[in-house]
């Protein structure tokens, strides 16, 4: 490591020199900079997920424009819409097809767990608003009491959810019901539920009996292919007489929520703090390491001054702290910030992972936010008078 | 020859306003190059600060200093920075590096000129630690190596990047008569070799026969200049 910092350098790596002279000091400030680092990765990583979890739902359905209440800040969230304007929308040329999406939770007792699924109302008839991979089996929906079951929600058990085929269903009680599950998807839980379940909008109303098929909670649009998303949303703004409703472009729909579980709710803004302290605790451990470095070596400051180094060489001899602590210090950070991600997301079944974005992102955090203390640090150099020496 | 130090009407107050206080008063002085001159006197004279002007640690405000034929008045931080590396100091502790081995402590000398590369100041530094009795405690944190030794690693630092003058603070205050004694024939015998100019402050008078002059300061006054026979 030496040799390597020497050439890199093209000068005695000091600074690898003081931090490894003294090695308890030096393995105590790699630990703070780890610690920050799993701190940081561990509210990342949960925010993440909670991006994830929340665009998860968006991916069950295809549509171009999404029409929701004026307080519907997410999917799961809000009012519900009157059926008559999506009939109003269907007005435009542009609009080939659209559907009603309701959506509400349905508990389900399994015995040691009690969990909760969001559950989706659709048409069965129209496949083309369910993602690809999940419209092959939508015609299953057509029997009465008929789901689709997450076969990744939480409490479910994996080898239960692998069993469950059109030859051999899986039923279960809820709202009252015995719903039979014939096939399964891929969803997991998230924060506001367990997993998901997809009905028949027959079905929905049957388990939701104070629920209308004139009030959905959604509208979803199909437009003509080529049509411009944007220029419909317009239109449909003045075609549409309420005007405290949301249309907005279905990809639109799905970043709004994702912005406003990030900026606006209590859990997103929270993770974000965590975040935050995460950066200061490893930007205070770092500038109290250097600082108490350079305290303690002013005198040998002194003498390189008067020797003739100038400030640049110093300044580069706590960058070079800084970086050290930081690289060095951001590899155990990783290590454990990982496991403590999967450890979590293996308990909770929630999409937590350290991402190569995340562990990059983290990376040059650590090395900036070190830098970053370093430089703050080099003001306690001009404390060193060489003229004191003698 | 020009001389190596050449001071006029050298004046230099600390303080300010009601506290200034002048520290030098008047001082003329030149030094011819290859000399060993002793700045003696009792504390507060003035010595560590005529010292200290000398060698480029502070700025001169009145009168005029040329050093290596460059005059310091008026010059800037870098420039004074440049001119220090043309110097050597000794310092009364020995202010070695304690994160670095001897060796390394030496190359620190030799590394603050730019374009000298490792290898070069690495084996420059074995060299004259070669010449300081060292050559065996070249890998020696400072922890390791007596008061005597330590003093001697510094004069090789000192004197690895080769300077043109010597500045040394009582050097030998801090060692024993048979090591104070090793350091000042070092200093004369090095310093002779290499054609540099030595100006060491002490209180030792066992010094003072090794001595080319003695400059004595008293009140921030030069009030003795003996120039000894040279030996």
């Amino acid at each position: 490591m030496k040799r390597l910092l020497q050439r890199l350098l093209g000068r005695l790596p000091i600074g690898w020199l003081q931090l490894t002279h003294n090695p308890m000091r030096f393995a105590a400030a790699l630990v703070g900079v780890a610690f920050a680092d799993v701190l940081v990765f561990v509210q990342l990583g949960i925010m993440t997920s909670m991006g994830t979890a929340t665009l998860r739902p968006y991916s069950f359905f295809d549509a171009d424009v999404m029409i929701s209440a004026a307080d519907a800040n997410g999917l799961t969230d809000g009012g519900n819409v009157a059926r008559q304007w999506l009939l109003q929308a269907m007005a435009d040329p542009d609009v080939i097809d659209g559907m009603g999406l309701l959506i509400a939770n349905a508990p389900w007792d399994r015995g040691d767990a009690d969990i909760s699924l969001t559950t989706f109302g659709v048409d069965p008839a129209r496949p083309t608003f369910i993602a690809p991979d999940i419209a092959g089996d939508l015609s299953l929906l057509e029997v009465q009491d008929a789901a689709l079951l997450d076969r990744l929600a939480r409490g479910l058990g994996r080898e239960a959810a692998a069993a469950i085929r059109p030859q051999s269903p899986l039923s279960f009680e809820t709202q009252g019901r015995t719903l039979t599950a014939y096939t399964t998807f891929a969803g997991g839980g998230g924060f506001g539920g367990d997993g998901y379940m997809m009905v028949s909008d027959q079905t929905f109303l049957a388990l939701f009996p104070a629920r209308s098929s004139a009030a959905p909670d959604h509208i979803l649009l199909r437009l003509r292919p080529g049509a411009d998303v944007t220029a419909v949303v317009a239109r449909l703004h003045r075609l549409i007489s309420d005007l405290d409703l949301r249309i907005r472009s279905y990809a639109d729909a799905a970043q709004e929520e994702l912005t406003y579980q990030k900026t606006k709710r209590p859990t997103g803004i929270i993770f974000g703090f965590g975040v935050l302290i995460g950066v200061l605790v490893g930007l205070v451990i770092v500038y109290q390491v250097l600082s108490t470095d350079v305290a303690d070596h002013l005198r040998e400051y002194a003498t390189f001054k008067a020797m003739g180094y100038g400030p640049r060489f110093f300044v580069s001899i706590v960058l070079e702290e800084a970086l050290i602590l930081g690289i060095l210090g951001f590899l155990p950070g990783f290590a454990v910030g990982a496991t403590i991600l999967a450890a979590m997301g293996k308990m909770t079944t929630l999409p937590l992972a350290l991402t190569p974005s995340m562990a990059i992102t983290v990376f040059v955090g650590t090395v900036v936010f070190s830098a970053l203390s370093g430089a703050i640090a080099t003001r306690r150099l001009a404390a060193a008078d060489p003229a004191d020496l003698f | 020859m020009s001389p190596i130090v050449e001071i006029t009407g050298l004046n230099h107050w600390f303080g300010q306003a009601a506290a200034r206080k002048q520290a030098l008063f008047d001082i003329n002085l030149t030094m011819a190059r290859g000399s060993f001159t002793v700045l003696m006197g009792p504390s507060g004279s003035g010595k560590t600060t005529l010292l200290t002007l000398i060698g480029c640690l502070r700025a001169l405000q009145e009168g005029s200093l040329r050093l290596i034929d460059q005059e310091l008045k008026d010059a800037d931080e870098a420039q004074l920075v440049l001119m220090r590396r043309k110097l050597g100091f000794i310092f009364q502790a020995h202010n070695l590096h304690e994160s670095l081995t001897a060796g390394q402590n030496v190359m620190m000398g030799a590394q603050v000129h730019p374009g000298v590369e490792a290898d070069l100041a690495a084996r420059a530094s074995s060299h004259i630690l070669g010449l300081v009795g060292l050559a065996e405690r070249v890998d020696y944190w400072p922890a390791n190596l007596s008061g005597g030794q330590k003093q001697r690693v510094a004069v090789a630092r000192a004197l690895v990047g080769g300077p043109a003058l010597l500045l040394a603070d009582e050097p030998t205050a801090a060692l024993d008569k048979d090591s104070a004694s090793e350091v000042i024939d070092l200093l004369r015998r090095l310093g002779h070799k290499r054609g540099m100019t030595t100006l060491l402050v002490t209180h030792d008078n066992r010094i003072l026969d090794r001595a080319d002059r003695i400059l004595t300061l008293e009140d921030g006054r030069i009030v003795a200049d003996d120039v000894r026979p040279s030996k």
